[in-house]
């Protein structure tokens, strides 16, 4: 059974498509704390509810008495339908008991406009015969399209227009003061730029090849700082766990991958197909390796960003945490300065991610653009 | 307990890259201390190297999640 | 396990923003930042070269100016020389010819007072001669007046001869 299911996270693993039926939201986060303290405070539900996308933002308070944002929900089910979310958390709060782990389980069922969808898990599905069906952990009901404007959706929103403000005020100076010294936001922005060519492109792609790429460098690394860095922001504008979504990692690690493919030159694609020094024989074995090997160097990229954020909002949570489950605020004297030392680590994390990701896409295009020097 | 034995891999995980990420930071220290001179090309490869350790090691970490998920 | 599925919303969102985000950047934002950058150290790089050259240049007329003033001290020197050798020259020839003059002037005032000494002289001789002729008359005619007398000078003269 193990092996069966490890053999089946393998082949998700290679090929990220596979539905599993593993939920990976229902893990108990800390294994050590009792029951009975459980039902009234799971840490692990919590922090994957912060860590996993939503459809409303979340601003205090619990329960009853919550404060949230409704955003809007865009859904494509036989034409476009929107409406906003607060149908579904205002709804019909029911219930839906899972077998395979002999619980309850709570979903919301749409009302108004959102009549006949239900929000399972931040998931919508359409209700059949006005109701959710399980199989397993999953409800086997019909999935709509969801192209809703969710958390992530919006934090990513709110990072295009602070780098898009920032960078343009950056711009502006140039373009108002000319090549002069620096000053003000340029003054700070200006060597990161330039560390960004000089360190990323020029060091590792060719010395003639490298200003094509130095726009995209310059966008990736930006992009995943500056939504690293909103990330960390406990509050509005931030909080959200952008860079730590799979989704988006798997967007900008498919970009270096196109990136990298389409600027292939003849000797990349020599040493993929005719890898040369190794005889005939030996091709049938190095091509399907070189072949996955283009594959992979992506992939480790997607995974590193996810796993490096979604691991440092994890920890941060899970310390914070630690006040709910001793329900005593004497522990905020140990769990704070620990959450503010790993916050403060996770600034780092979230610049050197963003240098990693930006770096290591310029070695794969720089070794896509090398000219053969034999 | 699935959770444990995936807590235990995933424990593993990191105990190798720690291992590996502790040589290479230590080679570079040995190296930047025989050239100070080299030390911005020195540090950029020691990244390089401790990133790809460390991609692999969170293969293991996420695999070890998703054990620890059923 | 959703943590690890690609949610097809959120992937064609990513995409969307960060495609536009990747044009607007490149086209409106990269590009001015790093024409600017690039403008400004070609500046500095040339204002450095040009410094250098500057600097040579400096050096060069420095050298130049070195030159130009040992060769003027010179020139001056030998243009000192030259009209002290002149002057020297001139002082000596105005010197010469004062002297050529002089003693032209000398000569001839000699020969002009050696004339009038010779032609004073002459008729000091026509005169004195004259005058003996006259006395030499007026004793003679007084000598011979009388016959005593002639008788006296006779003897004497014979007395004259006599003691030659």
């Amino acid at each position: 059974m193990i092996a069966s299911s490890k053999f089946k996270l393998l082949i998700f693993i290679l090929l990220s498509l596979f539905t599993v039926n593993h939920s990976f939201a229902n893990e108990h986060a800390v294994e050590g704390t009792n029951h009975q303290e459980e039902k009234e405070f799971n840490v692990g539900e919590m922090i994957m509810h912060h860590i996993k996308d939503a459809h409303e933002w979340h601003l205090w308070g619990g329960h009853d008495n919550s404060v949230s944002i409704y955003l809007p929900v865009i859904i494509f089910d036989g034409g476009m339908k929107t409406f906003s979310s607060s149908y579904f958390y205002h709804g019909k709060h029911k219930t839906v008991f899972d077998e395979s782990k002999k619980e309850e389980v709570d979903y919301y069922e749409g009302v108004g406009p959102a009549e006949g969808y239900a929000l399972f898990h931040e998931k919508i599905y359409k209700l059949e015969d006005g109701q959710i069906h399980l199989a397993g952990e999953h409800p086997h009901n019909e999935k709509v399209n969801d192209f809703s404007i969710t958390k992530n959706v919006m934090s990513l929103f709110f990072g295009a227009i602070l780098i898009l403000l920032i960078m343009g005020s950056m711009a502006k100076f140039y373009k108002k003061n000319g090549a002069v010294s620096p000053k003000g936001v340029a003054k700070f922005l200006e060597p990161i730029v330039l560390m960004v060519r000089d360190d990323i492109a020029k060091s590792n792609i060719d010395k003639h090849k490298y200003h094509k790429y130095v726009p995209y460098l310059l966008t990736i690394f930006f992009f995943i700082w500056f939504n690293n860095l909103l990330g960390l922001v406990p509050f509005l504008p931030g909080g959200a766990n952008l860079t730590g979504n799979i989704s988006v990692t798997l967007f900008l690690a498919v970009c270096t991958l196109l990136v990298t493919v389409f600027s292939g030159n003849k000797n990349y694609w020599s040493h993929i197909f005719a890898t040369p020094g190794v005889p005939v024989v030996l091709l049938p074995i190095m091509i399907p390796i070189e072949v996955v090997g283009i594959l992979t160097k992506p992939f480790a990229l997607m995974i590193r960003l996810f796993a490096n954020i979604t691991a440092g909002h994890i920890i941060i949570l899970a310390l914070i945490s630690i006040i709910f489950i001793n329900k005593n605020v004497a522990w905020g004297g140990l769990s704070v300065p620990m959450a503010l030392f790993i916050s403060v680590l996770e600034l780092l994390v979230a610049f050197l991610q963003a240098f990693l990701f930006a770096l290591l896409s310029a070695l794969f295009i720089g070794a896509a653009v090398e000219e053969a020097h034999h | 307990m699935y959770g444990s034995i995936a807590a235990i891999g995933a424990g593993l995980a990191v105990l190798g890259a720690g291992l590996g990420i502790g040589r290479i930071g230590g080679s570079a220290m040995d190296a930047i201390a025989r050239q100070p001179e080299a030390s911005g090309k020195i540090t950029t490869t020691m990244i390089i190297a401790a990133a790809l350790i460390e991609g692999v090691a969170l293969f293991g970490v996420v695999v070890g999640l998703l054990g620890g998920a059923k | 396990m959703d943590l690890i599925l690609p949610d097809f919303g959120l992937l064609f969102w990513t995409a969307l923003v960060f495609i536009c985000l990747l044009f607007v950047l490149t086209k409106f934002i990269w590009k001015p930042i790093l024409s600017a950058v690039n403008e400004r150290e070609q500046k500095i790089a040339e204002s450095l070269e040009l410094a250098e050259k500057t600097k040579e240049e400096m050096k060069a007329l420095q050298a130049a100016n070195e030159n130009l003033l040992k060769e003027a001290r010179a020139e001056r020197d030998a243009i000192v020389k030259d009209a002290k050798e002149t002057a020297t020259k001139m002082v000596e020839e105005a010197k010469q010819a004062a002297k050529t003059e002089a003693d032209k002037l000398m000569a001839s005032a000699r020969q002009a007072i050696e004339t009038e000494k010779g032609a004073a002289i002459a008729e000091l001789k026509t005169q004195v001669a004259a005058f003996s002729l006259e006395i030499a008359e007026k004793v003679v005619r007084g000598e011979l007046s009388s016959n005593d007398k002639q008788k006296a000078l006779a003897e004497k003269l014979a007395g004259d001869i006599n003691l030659n």
